[in-house]
Protein backbone atom coordinates (compact mmCIF):
# COMPACT_ATOMS: atom_id res chain seq x y z
CA UNK A 1 0.00 0.00 0.00
CA UNK A 2 1.56 3.40 -1.10
CA UNK A 3 -0.38 5.44 1.55
CA UNK A 4 0.62 9.15 2.89
CA UNK A 5 0.88 10.58 6.44
CA UNK A 6 -3.17 10.21 7.66
CA UNK A 7 -3.67 7.58 9.53
CA UNK A 8 -6.08 4.94 7.99
CA UNK A 9 -6.82 2.37 9.41
CA UNK A 10 -6.91 -1.22 7.04
CA UNK A 11 -8.75 -3.86 6.69
CA UNK A 12 -7.99 -7.03 4.69
CA UNK A 13 -10.67 -9.35 3.49
CA UNK A 14 -8.45 -11.05 0.50
CA UNK A 15 -10.07 -14.25 0.24
CA UNK A 16 -12.81 -14.03 1.86
CA UNK A 17 -16.33 -15.07 0.39
CA UNK A 18 -19.66 -13.39 1.35
CA UNK A 19 -20.90 -12.34 3.88
CA UNK A 20 -17.66 -12.51 5.67
CA UNK A 21 -16.37 -8.88 4.27
CA UNK A 22 -19.22 -7.10 5.32
CA UNK A 23 -19.26 -8.88 9.12
CA UNK A 24 -15.47 -8.08 9.23
CA UNK A 25 -16.17 -4.38 8.03
CA UNK A 26 -18.89 -4.07 10.47
CA UNK A 27 -17.10 -5.29 13.28
CA UNK A 28 -14.31 -2.97 12.82
CA UNK A 29 -16.44 -0.03 12.35
CA UNK A 30 -17.07 -0.23 16.01
CA UNK A 31 -13.44 -0.13 16.44
CA UNK A 32 -13.40 3.68 15.19
CA UNK A 33 -14.99 6.89 16.02
CA UNK A 34 -16.76 9.06 14.08
CA UNK A 35 -14.62 10.72 11.08
CA UNK A 36 -12.08 7.78 10.89
CA UNK A 37 -11.15 6.36 7.70
CA UNK A 38 -10.91 2.44 6.77
CA UNK A 39 -9.17 1.50 3.76
CA UNK A 40 -10.71 -2.34 3.36
CA UNK A 41 -9.07 -4.36 0.16
CA UNK A 42 -11.29 -7.25 -0.97
CA UNK A 43 -11.14 -10.25 -3.82
CA UNK A 44 -14.69 -10.66 -3.70
CA UNK A 45 -15.96 -9.25 -6.92
CA UNK A 46 -19.42 -9.34 -4.92
CA UNK A 47 -18.26 -6.94 -2.41
CA UNK A 48 -18.31 -3.97 -4.60
CA UNK A 49 -21.58 -3.62 -4.82
CA UNK A 50 -21.96 -4.70 -0.81
CA UNK A 51 -20.04 -2.37 -0.27
CA UNK A 52 -22.08 -0.09 -2.02
CA UNK A 53 -25.16 -1.06 -0.66
CA UNK A 54 -23.65 -1.74 3.24
CA UNK A 55 -22.50 2.15 3.30
CA UNK A 56 -26.03 3.63 2.16
CA UNK A 57 -27.50 1.11 5.42
CA UNK A 58 -25.30 2.31 8.10
CA UNK A 59 -24.56 5.98 6.79
CA UNK A 60 -21.02 5.54 6.40
CA UNK A 61 -19.79 7.33 3.85
CA UNK A 62 -18.00 5.56 0.93
CA UNK A 63 -15.66 7.32 -0.45
CA UNK A 64 -13.34 5.48 -2.83
CA UNK A 65 -14.26 1.88 -4.88
CA UNK A 66 -12.03 1.11 -7.15
CA UNK A 67 -10.59 -2.57 -8.49
CA UNK A 68 -6.79 -3.28 -9.35
CA UNK A 69 -5.73 -6.37 -10.65
CA UNK A 70 -8.09 -8.33 -9.34
CA UNK A 71 -8.42 -6.56 -5.83
CA UNK A 72 -10.77 -4.36 -4.89
CA UNK A 73 -10.07 -1.09 -2.58
CA UNK A 74 -12.92 0.69 -0.55
CA UNK A 75 -11.93 3.57 1.46
CA UNK A 76 -15.26 4.24 4.01
CA UNK A 77 -15.57 7.04 6.66
CA UNK A 78 -17.46 6.43 9.71
CA UNK A 79 -20.11 8.42 10.45
CA UNK B 1 -20.14 0.75 -10.75
CA UNK B 2 -22.04 2.28 -8.24
CA UNK B 3 -24.88 3.46 -9.77
CA UNK B 4 -26.87 0.07 -9.76
CA UNK B 5 -27.38 0.78 -6.22
CA UNK B 6 -30.09 4.05 -6.89
CA UNK B 7 -32.83 3.96 -5.38
CA UNK B 8 -35.60 5.10 -7.70
CA UNK B 9 -36.47 8.83 -6.33
CA UNK B 10 -39.35 8.36 -4.19
CA UNK B 11 -37.60 6.46 -1.49
CA UNK B 12 -34.42 8.97 -0.61
CA UNK B 13 -31.78 7.16 1.06
CA UNK B 14 -32.57 7.79 4.90
CA UNK B 15 -29.26 8.57 7.02
CA UNK B 16 -29.47 5.59 8.90
CA UNK B 17 -29.27 7.66 12.21
CA UNK B 18 -32.03 9.77 11.72
CA UNK B 19 -34.08 6.41 9.56
CA UNK B 20 -37.92 6.07 11.10
CA UNK B 21 -39.10 2.65 11.87
CA UNK B 22 -41.36 3.06 8.74
CA UNK B 23 -38.06 1.68 6.90
CA UNK B 24 -37.60 -1.96 7.35
CA UNK B 25 -34.56 -2.27 10.00
CA UNK B 26 -35.65 -5.29 11.31
CA UNK B 27 -35.17 -8.92 10.17
CA UNK B 28 -37.15 -11.89 10.73
CA UNK B 29 -36.15 -15.34 9.89
CA UNK B 30 -38.64 -18.44 10.57
CA UNK B 31 -36.18 -21.41 9.90
CA UNK B 32 -37.97 -23.95 9.92
CA UNK B 33 -35.57 -26.52 7.79
CA UNK B 34 -32.62 -28.15 9.50
CA UNK B 35 -31.56 -28.62 5.54
CA UNK B 36 -27.73 -27.73 5.08
CA UNK B 37 -28.94 -25.53 1.70
CA UNK B 38 -31.49 -23.70 4.01
CA UNK B 39 -29.50 -22.87 7.41
CA UNK B 40 -26.28 -21.58 5.30
CA UNK B 41 -28.21 -18.61 3.26
CA UNK B 42 -30.21 -17.96 6.74
CA UNK B 43 -26.74 -17.25 8.82
CA UNK B 44 -25.44 -15.54 5.87
CA UNK B 45 -28.96 -13.57 5.45
CA UNK B 46 -28.62 -13.26 9.59
CA UNK B 47 -25.25 -11.98 9.74
CA UNK B 48 -25.63 -9.52 6.82
CA UNK B 49 -28.43 -8.06 8.52
CA UNK B 50 -26.97 -7.53 11.31
CA UNK B 51 -24.05 -6.56 10.33
CA UNK B 52 -25.99 -3.91 8.29
CA UNK B 53 -27.62 -2.27 12.01
CA UNK B 54 -30.39 -4.31 11.50
CA UNK B 55 -32.00 -5.59 14.37
CA UNK B 56 -31.89 -9.25 13.53
CA UNK B 57 -33.91 -12.37 14.73
CA UNK B 58 -34.28 -15.99 13.41
CA UNK B 59 -36.51 -18.23 15.28
CA UNK B 60 -36.12 -21.83 14.92
CA UNK B 61 -38.65 -24.13 14.97
CA UNK B 62 -39.38 -27.61 13.69
CA UNK B 63 -36.37 -29.45 11.36
CA UNK B 64 -34.72 -26.07 11.86
CA UNK B 65 -34.47 -26.01 15.67
CA UNK B 66 -31.44 -28.89 15.73
CA UNK B 67 -28.89 -26.92 13.96
CA UNK B 68 -28.87 -25.48 17.69
CA UNK B 69 -28.33 -28.78 19.64
CA UNK B 70 -24.92 -28.66 21.25
CA UNK B 71 -21.78 -31.01 19.64
CA UNK B 72 -21.58 -33.21 22.54
CA UNK B 73 -25.41 -34.27 22.75
CA UNK B 74 -25.83 -36.98 20.40
CA UNK B 75 -28.74 -38.36 22.22
CA UNK B 76 -31.44 -36.12 23.06
CA UNK B 77 -35.28 -36.46 23.91
CA UNK B 78 -37.10 -38.10 27.15
CA UNK B 79 -38.80 -41.01 25.85
CA UNK B 80 -37.99 -43.99 23.13
CA UNK B 81 -39.70 -41.95 19.74
CA UNK B 82 -37.57 -38.72 20.70
CA UNK B 83 -34.38 -40.54 20.88
CA UNK B 84 -34.62 -42.37 17.96
CA UNK B 85 -35.52 -39.10 16.47
CA UNK B 86 -31.89 -38.06 17.23
CA UNK B 87 -30.52 -40.69 16.74
CA UNK B 88 -32.20 -40.71 12.66
CA UNK B 89 -31.94 -36.41 12.99
CA UNK B 90 -28.34 -35.73 14.29
CA UNK B 91 -28.53 -31.88 15.60
CA UNK B 92 -25.48 -29.86 15.64
CA UNK B 93 -24.51 -27.20 13.43
CA UNK B 94 -21.55 -29.11 12.04
CA UNK B 95 -23.90 -32.21 10.95
CA UNK B 96 -26.59 -30.80 8.73
CA UNK B 97 -27.67 -32.73 5.52
CA UNK B 98 -28.13 -31.78 1.68
CA UNK B 99 -31.55 -31.38 0.54
CA UNK B 100 -30.48 -32.78 -2.46
CA UNK B 101 -27.70 -34.97 -3.50
CA UNK B 102 -26.95 -36.10 -0.17
CA UNK B 103 -25.53 -38.98 -0.87
CA UNK B 104 -25.24 -40.85 2.13
CA UNK B 105 -23.42 -37.67 3.59
CA UNK B 106 -21.08 -37.30 0.16
CA UNK B 107 -22.95 -34.94 -0.85
CA UNK B 108 -22.21 -32.63 1.91
CA UNK B 109 -18.82 -33.78 2.42
CA UNK B 110 -17.90 -32.35 -0.79
CA UNK B 111 -19.76 -29.07 -0.13
CA UNK B 112 -17.75 -28.64 3.16
CA UNK B 113 -14.71 -29.32 0.95
CA UNK B 114 -15.09 -26.90 -1.42
CA UNK B 115 -16.64 -24.53 1.00
CA UNK B 116 -12.72 -24.58 2.68
CA UNK B 117 -11.31 -24.16 -0.87
CA UNK B 118 -13.16 -21.00 -1.72
CA UNK B 119 -12.99 -19.45 2.13
CA UNK B 120 -16.85 -19.81 2.19
CA UNK B 121 -17.75 -19.44 6.24
CA UNK B 122 -19.23 -22.27 7.19
CA UNK B 123 -22.60 -22.41 8.74
CA UNK B 124 -20.70 -23.05 12.42
CA UNK B 125 -18.65 -20.30 11.58
CA UNK B 126 -21.66 -17.80 10.78
CA UNK B 127 -23.35 -19.02 13.60
CA UNK B 128 -20.85 -18.04 15.72
CA UNK B 129 -20.36 -14.38 14.24
CA UNK B 130 -24.30 -14.21 14.48
CA UNK B 131 -23.95 -14.82 17.92
CA UNK B 132 -21.51 -12.00 17.97
CA UNK B 133 -23.27 -9.68 16.22
CA UNK B 134 -26.16 -10.01 18.75
CA UNK B 135 -28.82 -11.52 16.59
CA UNK B 136 -31.50 -12.81 18.91
CA UNK B 137 -31.83 -16.63 18.21
CA UNK B 138 -34.85 -17.93 19.43
CA UNK B 139 -35.79 -21.56 19.91
CA UNK B 140 -39.43 -22.20 19.66
CA UNK B 141 -41.05 -23.95 23.00
CA UNK B 142 -43.50 -26.09 21.39
CA UNK B 143 -40.64 -27.69 19.36
CA UNK B 144 -38.17 -28.68 22.27
CA UNK B 145 -41.25 -29.76 24.18
CA UNK B 146 -41.89 -31.97 21.38
CA UNK B 147 -38.56 -33.67 20.72
CA UNK B 148 -37.79 -33.44 23.86
CA UNK B 149 -34.93 -30.98 24.03
CA UNK B 150 -33.60 -29.11 26.76
CA UNK B 151 -32.17 -25.70 26.98
CA UNK B 152 -28.92 -28.08 28.60
CA UNK B 153 -29.12 -29.68 24.53
CA UNK B 154 -29.01 -26.04 22.86
CA UNK B 155 -25.73 -24.21 22.42
CA UNK B 156 -25.00 -20.99 24.58
CA UNK B 157 -25.58 -17.81 23.15
CA UNK B 158 -29.40 -17.85 22.31
CA UNK B 159 -31.92 -16.55 23.74
CA UNK B 160 -34.64 -18.33 26.21
CA UNK B 161 -37.28 -20.35 24.30
CA UNK B 162 -40.31 -18.74 22.86
CA UNK B 163 -43.30 -19.00 21.11
CA UNK B 164 -44.94 -18.17 17.67
CA UNK B 165 -46.27 -14.91 19.72
CA UNK B 166 -42.75 -13.29 20.27
CA UNK B 167 -41.04 -13.98 17.23
CA UNK B 168 -44.34 -12.49 15.68
CA UNK B 169 -44.08 -9.18 17.67
CA UNK B 170 -40.36 -8.95 16.38
CA UNK B 171 -41.87 -9.43 12.76
CA UNK B 172 -43.97 -6.27 13.23
CA UNK B 173 -42.32 -3.80 10.97
CA UNK B 174 -39.66 -6.57 9.65
CA UNK B 175 -38.57 -8.19 6.38
CA UNK B 176 -40.29 -11.67 7.64
CA UNK B 177 -38.15 -14.23 5.88
CA UNK B 178 -39.40 -18.03 5.72
CA UNK B 179 -36.48 -20.64 5.06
Amino acid sequence: MTRVATEIHQLDVKGLQCPMPIVKIAKAMKELVSGDLIEVVATDPGSVKDFAAWSKATGNELLESSAIDGVFKFVLRKR
Amino acid sequence: MLEVMERPAQQPVPAASEAKSTAHEKLVIFAWSGDLDRVWPTLILATTAAASGMATTVFFTFWGLFPLVREDRRITGKNMMQKMLAVMNRGGIDYLKLSKLQMFGAGSGMMKVLAKQHQVASPAELLASAIELGVKLIPCQMTMDLMGLTTADLIEGIEEPAGAMTAMLDAKDAVTLFI
